[in-house]
């Protein structure tokens, strides 16, 4: 189990990922060999999987962003793995959520314009299998993307 | 705006994969050398390409079995500040993201919590006395998974 002082250096990673571990050990309060001991274990233990690198697609010129909420013709047994598998393979997709509640999924696509997202949504979304049911929530802005847990 | 070769895509789908991968070890993988990578690797990034780099962590094993994204609808249009609203909803701890959208609600958040109760206690005594709040649908986060996206 985590005790406090594996609490303190996630609490501190996940603020600055990519900060020097001496940094990290400093900010910690912890000798710099305890705070390499410590991840180690975490990452064995499976509590610390690894680090992602987030794209900024924006950059890319991928300006549109759209939320798509799915619910599924539900009659089908496979229609989750089916429309799961689908999905993967439209390359627009960047997130795939399944949920409990109003809602069965949710994709996050994004597009370089609206007629690009026009484009990919009548050719490659609608072409999904099994689908019920799509609300889409259009992105406007992020006013808050705090990648952290209250630890 | 750049434009990306075959080489740069390689090296963003690498570290979407691990971030934490030196610039040696991935041109090794790519038949770079160290220092070709690593001017690649800061080309995207003076681009503005490169974002943030995020934990990957076992929420359930840190004691938050429970992910839960709202649909907030404001009521009273018009008469609601939607810079209180978000001033006040971004102070939340357990709110992680807040988006303004456009569609059936008006803003989308992720909220993390130990488990349903303490969702419960968030969203009665937190989330329901923000603001300007009408309606909040909510759902439960069963499986998540992150696609590499357009990188060809």
């Amino acid at each position: 189990m985590l005790d406090d002082t594996d609490r303190r250096i996630l609490r501190h990673l996940q603020a600055d990922p990519s900060q020097p571990m001496a940094h990290l050990a400093e900010a910690a309060g912890v000798p710099l060999a305890t705070c390499y001991k410590r991840l180690d274990r975490m990452q064995a233990q499976g509590v610390l999987r690894g680090q992602h690198l987030t794209i900024d697609w924006a950059a890319l010129g991928y300006a549109v962003e759209v939320s798509l909420r799915i619910t599924l013709d539900k009659t089908d047994p496979r229609a989750f793995d089916a429309f799961l598998a689908a999905a993967r393979e439209v390359p627009e997709v960047t997130e795939i959520q399944t949920f409990l509640g109003r809602v069965d999924l949710r994709l996050a696509v994004i597009a370089k314009t609206m007629a690009h997202y026009q484009r990919i949504y009548r050719e490659k979304i609608l072409a999904l299998p099994h689908i019920a049911d799509i609300e889409a929530l259009m992105h406007v802005a992020t006013i808050k993307n705090q990648q952290t847990v209250p630890l | 705006m750049i434009d990306l070769d075959a080489t740069d895509r390689a090296i963003l789908r690498a570290l979407q994969a691990d971030a934490t991968l030196k610039a040696s070890t991935l041109g090794r993988r790519l038949g770079l050398s160290q220092p070709a990578t690593w001017r690649r690797i800061k080309r995207l990034a003076d681009a503005g390409i490169i974002g943030a780099r995020k934990l990957d962590l076992d929420l359930e094993a840190l004691g938050f079995g429970v992910t839960v994204f709202l649909g907030v609808k404001l009521g009273l249009k018009g008469r609601v500040s939607l810079d209180d609203f978000e001033r006040a909803v971004t102070a939340i701890p357990e709110v992680q993201t807040v988006e303004h959208v456009l569609g059936l609600y008006d803003y989308r958040l992720r909220v993390v919590a130990r488990d349903l109760p303490d969702f419960e206690r968030v969203l009665r005594r937190r989330i329901m006395t923000l603001p300007g709040v009408g309606g909040v649908e909510a759902n439960v986060l069963l499986s998540e998974e992150r696609r590499p996206g357009p990188l060809g």
